[in-house]
């Protein structure tokens, strides 16, 4: 059971890898977005291949049955990870908005400038 | 459009899907305040509302995707800002605001030296017009703001409101986005701006309907209570530094 879950763990985390090089790799993602996948799939990894990084955590952790630390420490990764992207995503909307009414305003001044010049000649 | 003499007044009309009700609106600004430069900031309507409101004798700024309703305004206090307006009122793009109450709160603003002046229909009694959902929202709002702002506010959902200079550049660099009536008062107050009430009457929507449902209400409310709390967090943090 144990190793299944580990060998279904070490699957994912590989291809995970291969999907964000993969995306990188055509430009789907920018190399900076791409590190949190990496790393949280890299620690993935490791602690699916190696008994003795998962049991010393688990130790650490208090806890007696190895997998559930495993799932502890992936989905931590991914909070961090879904986190991280809030915070890039609400930067993104704010700059979004800021442009949207910066472009508004600059069209509006233009046409003013023009109706302003038309009016002199 | 320029500011003219040190009591510039800019009327802000922030406006989506509004052609049924856009032109009467502007016009009848013009009419209650000749020569008072007018805003319309359309949201990317889809009808004919850049089109009725330039027509009408506004000035128009087009965004060019839909920013909702704060989005909108933040441009127009940006445009008020960098123009050097000295005042800017904003009303409804749906005819609920009477343009007629624009003098009482531009007077209010020059006179009490406060920087910000909301039109409130619940002085002196008033109300009509609203329904018995938004004025049990306003009561519960009321209790909530009360303690934040130090004095009483009698209508904070209010879109009729007047600014001074002070705060058409603080809202030029930062206005809530969602539902910001309630939130630019407490924006304000974290500043220690002030703000007074005058006395006006609201009235029917002139063409379309609200886009508020059930879902928006609640979400509304959920929106604005965390709004809310984050600026205290937020000017708090600011304040003690």
């Amino acid at each position: 059971m144990m190793n299944r879950l580990l060998s279904v763990t070490f699957g994912m985390s590989v291809l995970l890898i291969g999907v964000v090089l993969f995306s990188v790799r055509r430009s789907h993602i920018r190399v900076e977005y791409s590190v949190s996948w990496l790393v949280a799939a890299f620690v993935m990894l490791i602690l699916s291949s190696s008994d003795f990084v998962l049991g010393t955590i688990a130790n650490l952790l208090g806890i007696t049955y190895a997998p559930v630390a495993l799932l502890l420490v992936v989905l931590s990764l991914f909070l961090i990870v879904f986190y991280r992207f809030s915070i890039v995503i609400s930067d993104l909307k704010d700059a979004n908005i800021a442009l949207t009414q910066k472009l508004a305003i600059l069209e509006y001044r233009i046409q003013d400038l023009h109706e302003e010049r038309k009016e002199k000649d | 459009m320029k500011p003219i003499g040190p009591d510039s007044l800019m009327i802000l009309i922030p406006a989506f899907n509004e052609e049924g009700a856009i032109a009467n609106v502007v016009k009848e600004v013009h009419s209650v305040l000749p020569g008072v430069p007018v805003l319309v900031v359309d949201d990317c309507s889809p009808d004919g509302t850049r089109i009725e409101a330039i027509n009408a004798g506004a000035d128009v700024i087009s965004v060019p995707y839909h920013l909702g309703l704060g989005g909108c305004v933040q441009a127009g206090y940006r445009l008020a800002f960098e123009l050097g307006f000295n005042y800017v009122i904003r009303i409804d793009g749906d005819g609920q605001h009477d343009p007629r109450f624009i003098p009482a709160i531009f007077d209010k603003l020059k006179t009490s030296g406060c920087q910000m002046v909301i039109g409130s229909r619940f002085i002196n009694g008033g109300g009509e017009h609203t329904s018995i959902w938004r004025k049990l929202g306003i009561l519960f709002f009321r209790g909530v703001l009360r303690p934040i702002l130090d004095k009483p506010v009698h209508d904070p959902t209010s879109g009729f409101v007047g600014v001074n200079k002070d705060a058409i550049a603080v809202f030029a660099r930062s206005f809530p986005l969602e539902y910001p009536e309630i939130e630019a008062l407490v924006v304000l107050q974290r500043r220690r701006f002030r703000f007074e009430e005058v006395p006006c009457k609201m009235r029917e929507r002139q063409a379309g309907k609200s886009s508020i449902t059930t879902l928006k209400s609640v979400y509304y409310v959920i929106h604005v209570l965390l709004g809310v709390f984050i600026n205290i967090l937020k000017y708090g943090e600011r304040r003690s530094k």
